[in-house]
């Protein structure tokens, strides 16, 4: 087992590094370059050189990769010329901020999603079914950040019971109760789409269960319906819905992307999407990277957990 | 194993879980205190160090930090005196003698003198100044860039001496860049100070949470009366539309730059809009070196096609005027009055196309998808080729995004596009038309002439009304400036910006500069 994850994390270091290089290519590739963005209308050529100077922006390409890989190899992520603090702290702060979004809202859509399909499985053809899968399709089909928009405009603009945006008050606040008010909207707005996705997903999953033999035998050896789906049916689903599961959480992990846009959530999507407008080409290469590893790793997490479970995998 | 059970008990624990939730929004918002003033921004400021910034957003909190030597008086784009009590110039214009105000201390407790307006200039603009490799870039230093020495001449005068005669200089000063920060601080907190700030300013920083909140509270001791609110925070909010509705909902108390399709949600006795023309011209340049815009016939023309009246009213609903000359009507005493705009006069521009013998004229159009002043790009774009086209010419549009559009407009259009979109702020009448309408602004010789407009007369003009450091000689040049610039037609001239904001009704004494800064000292909230 050990070697195994060896293994594993061995070869995660090409990847790291492809990565690397893929990142710092594009930022060097993309038109417009940060001095000009600083500059704006000023950006004179001679300003621009001036300020590229500055930045270290004018050496060769190889060299601007070599300082940087190097750096970023004693956990130096350099400094970001937009926000003018060090790039880790940066990134460290909003992945937490992400985190908490995303992580609330992967929660949300697995346990509604299942939930929902279990339901619409148990009654097919039923009102609940029917029911269900009429409020499911709506759900997939609206795109997130207009979901999010509306909700603004009831909850917030019209009712005025929960803030429009932003993770904490501007003023007082900042304990958990605040977090969780502000936490509401965004988070379900996020897991509306992965929550159908799910919710379709384990209903069909839960079908092809259902007309299995166990399932026949189960009840005619009279064990209560109840348990029958709760317990033997979506215990053998869980096979097929738990990969879906996975899916789902690189989708809202990205998704989450607009949803901070919308909600003005401090989270690492928005801090990528600014950095890549000024062209903050440190934050976008190191926060990049860092979510690269964040993926990595827990691909290597997933892949050891199913190795352990499933010993014919190794090979 | 995975063993799910929704029993009772389940559905229970589910239930009071949500009931708790929906305690938890049951308090509503919990509105801001009086004396709290809350500012929605649109981005988050990229530091609180003058000298290293750029954007208006962060200029909006630095004025209320920190002071500089000379400020516009309220309500023009005149200077008078802030740090400074007094000032001397030679008449040569090159020698300004700065008396200063005595008695004012930083934030941090160090004293203001001559000594430390020194050591400001110094970081900025020498090489070798031990913080300004350390601390900078400092990309607008080029605005003292004919700054030759800064002397202390005893502890409260300060001599600036030029290497020519630069008019706008009074001007530069009183812009973001010219203002004093503490020598101490930027000693302590090095690369830090941006985010560590410390001025004279009416307001001193007190807290940074990174895109969250910029807090700063009351200068007890500021000279120049204390500030008739507690605190103001800035809050960035990067998204318009978030923007609207935490104003509509209470969680702001100002709001700047309202969208245009916004302002109408707040035709209510909640709220009110404030607005003011400033210093914004946008333009098309017209690429004179090439193709149908050689001929001034064909330039006009373009001038009388594009209907700017309906541009400002119905595409930026009113949150613009039209503009009449390079120059800005907020340049009050430089602008030429008598000039009027071209008119909406599609006939005319047929006549003309007819005349230079150009019937369907075939151009390039560069438009950008939005950057800083261009209000509202694509849809104007698209309304001016819809206007060109009914006259004759045959446009195609190309649109980029701000920063790839400046990296093909600023080189110059040769080769590239007939016609491109443009905006300019600027703080002095001078620096739009010098480093726009010049010979020698053309951008091989590193200027912003991207259309190659020249005229012997122009040059001539812009050159003396630089040197000059009387102010009617100077007003006078610019008017004979803007009637011969109109004429020549180097660009379409559109529209002048009317900066706007919206505050609630527990806001008072809120008002907009013609600057476009926002200066909050004695802005109260109830």
């Amino acid at each position: 087992m050990g070697a195994y994850i060896l293994k594993r994390l061995l070869s995660a270091i090409p990847v790291l590094f492809g990565i690397t290089v893929i990142v710092f290519l594009i930022m060097a590739m993309i038109p417009g370059d940060p001095a000009t963005a600083i500059l704006g209308s000023y950006a004179t050529p001679e300003n621009v050189e001036r300020l590229n100077r500055h930045l270290g922006l004018d050496r060769p390409l190889w060299q601007q990769y070599f300082i940087w890989i190097g750096n970023l190899l004693q956990g130096d992520f350099g400094r970001s010329f937009a926000l003018n603090r060090p790039v880790l702290d940066e990134i460290l702060d909003r992945f937490g901020a992400t985190l908490i979004l995303a992580g609330t809202a992967f929660v949300l859509c697995a346990l509604l999603g299942i939930l929902a399909g279990v339901v619409s499985a148990a009654r097919q053809y039923g009102l609940a079914d029917k029911a269900i899968t009429f409020v499911v399709i709506l759900g997939i089909s609206i795109p997130s950040f207009f979901l999010g928009m509306m909700m603004i405009l009831l909850f917030a603009v019209q009712l005025r019971w929960l803030p429009a945006s932003g993770m904490y008050s501007i003023w007082g606040g900042g304990d958990l109760p605040d977090l969780l008010r502000h936490l509401v909207m965004p988070a379900f707005a996020l897991s509306v789409v992965a929550t159908g996705v799910i919710a379709r997903l384990s209903r069909s999953a839960m079908l092809e269960v259902l007309r299995q033999d166990f399932i026949r035998t189960a009840r005619a050896k009279g064990v209560h319906e109840r348990r029958v789906i709760w317990g033997h049916a979506l215990r053998m689903a869980m096979v097929s819905i738990i990969p879906v599961l996975g899916i789902q959480a690189g989708f809202v992990l990205s998704g989450a992307v607009y949803i901070e846009m919308v909600f003005q959530w401090p989270g690492v999507g928005r801090m990528l999407v600014d950095a890549i407008l000024k062209r903050d080409i440190l934050l976008v290469q190191g926060g990049v990277v860092f979510v690269a590893a964040c993926y990595v790793g827990f691909n290597i997490i997933v892949d050891v957990a199913q190795a352990w479970l499933d010993p014919r995998i190794k090979t | 194993m995975f063993r799910p059970r929704l029993t009772r008990r389940g559905l229970g624990v589910l239930t009071a879980a949500l009931l708790a939730t929906s305690a938890l929004t049951a308090p509503a918002m919990a509105q801001t205190p009086p004396g709290v003033l809350v500012v929605g921004q649109i981005a988050e400021p990229q530091a609180l160090d003058p000298h290293a910034v750029t954007a208006v957003n962060d200029f909006r909190i630095l004025m209320n930090v920190y002071d500089g030597l000379v400020r516009y008086a309220p309500g023009t784009l005149e200077v008078e005196p802030a740090l400074a009590t007094a000032w001397e110039i030679s008449d040569d214009g090159l020698v300004y003698d700065f008396t200063l105000r005595e008695g004012v201390t930083f934030h941090d407790g160090t004293a203001f003198d001559a000594e430390a307006v020194v050591w400001n200039f110094e970081r900025m603009l020498d090489e070798d100044h031990p913080m300004h490799e350390a601390t900078g870039p400092f990309p607008l230093s080029f605005f003292f860039s004919a700054v030759q020495v800064v002397e202390a001449l005893d502890t409260h005068t300060v001599r600036f001496t030029l290497n020519e005669p630069f008019a706008p200089f009074l001007s530069n000063l009183a812009y973001p860049t010219g203002l004093i920060v503490s020598p101490a601080a930027v000693a302590e907190h090095g690369a830090d100070f941006g985010r560590n700030p410390s001025g004279t300013g009416p307001f001193q920083f007190a807290e940074w949470r990174s895109n969250e909140r910029v807090v700063v509270t009351r200068n007890e001791n500021y000279w120049d009366g204390t500030a008739a609110s507690e605190a103001v925070i800035f809050r960035p909010i990067t998204d318009a539309n978030t923007r609207v509705a935490e104003m509509l909902s209470g969680g702001i108390d100002v709001m700047v730059e309202v969208p245009p399709v916004a302002l109408g949600q707040f035709d209510d006795p909640g709220f009110s809009i404030v607005e003011q023309a400033g210093p914004h011209v946008w333009f098309l340049i017209l690429n004179m070196r090439e193709g149908p815009f050689t001929d001034q016939r064909v330039r006009q023309a373009a001038n009388y096609a594009i209907n700017k009246e309906a541009l400002v009213n119905d595409v930026l609903e009113g949150t613009a005027t039209v503009a009449a000359g390079p120059t800005p009507p907020a340049f009050a005493w430089a602008h030429n009055e008598e000039l009027d705009p071209y008119p909406y006069d599609p006939d005319r521009a047929r006549e003309l196309l007819a005349e230079a013998g150009v019937e369907s004229p075939a151009i390039t159009f560069y438009v950008t998808e939005g950057g800083s002043g261009m209000l509202d790009p694509v849809p104007m774009g698209t309304a001016m080729q819809a206007d060109l086209a009914a006259v004759g010419f045959d446009v195609t549009i190309e649109t980029y995004e701000w920063n790839t559009f400046l990296g093909r407009v600023n080189p110059g259009l040769e080769g590239r596009a007939d016609m491109a979109q443009m905006a300019w702020m600027t703080n002095d009448p001078d620096t739009l038309p010098f480093l726009t309408l010049r010979t020698e602004a053309f951008p091989e010789d590193g200027g912003f002439n991207s259309g190659y407009y020249s005229n012997a007369v122009v040059d001539d003009l812009l050159e003396r009304a630089r040197i000059s450091t009387d102010q009617d000689e100077r007003a006078e040049l610019y008017r004979e400036m803007q009637e011969i610039v109109q004429e020549d037609a180097p660009w379409v001239f559109v529209a002048n910006w009317v900066q706007n904001a919206v505050h609630s009704d527990r806001v008072e004494n809120f008002t907009l500069e013609p600057s476009f800064f926002l200066l909050l000292r004695d802005v109260a909230k109830n």
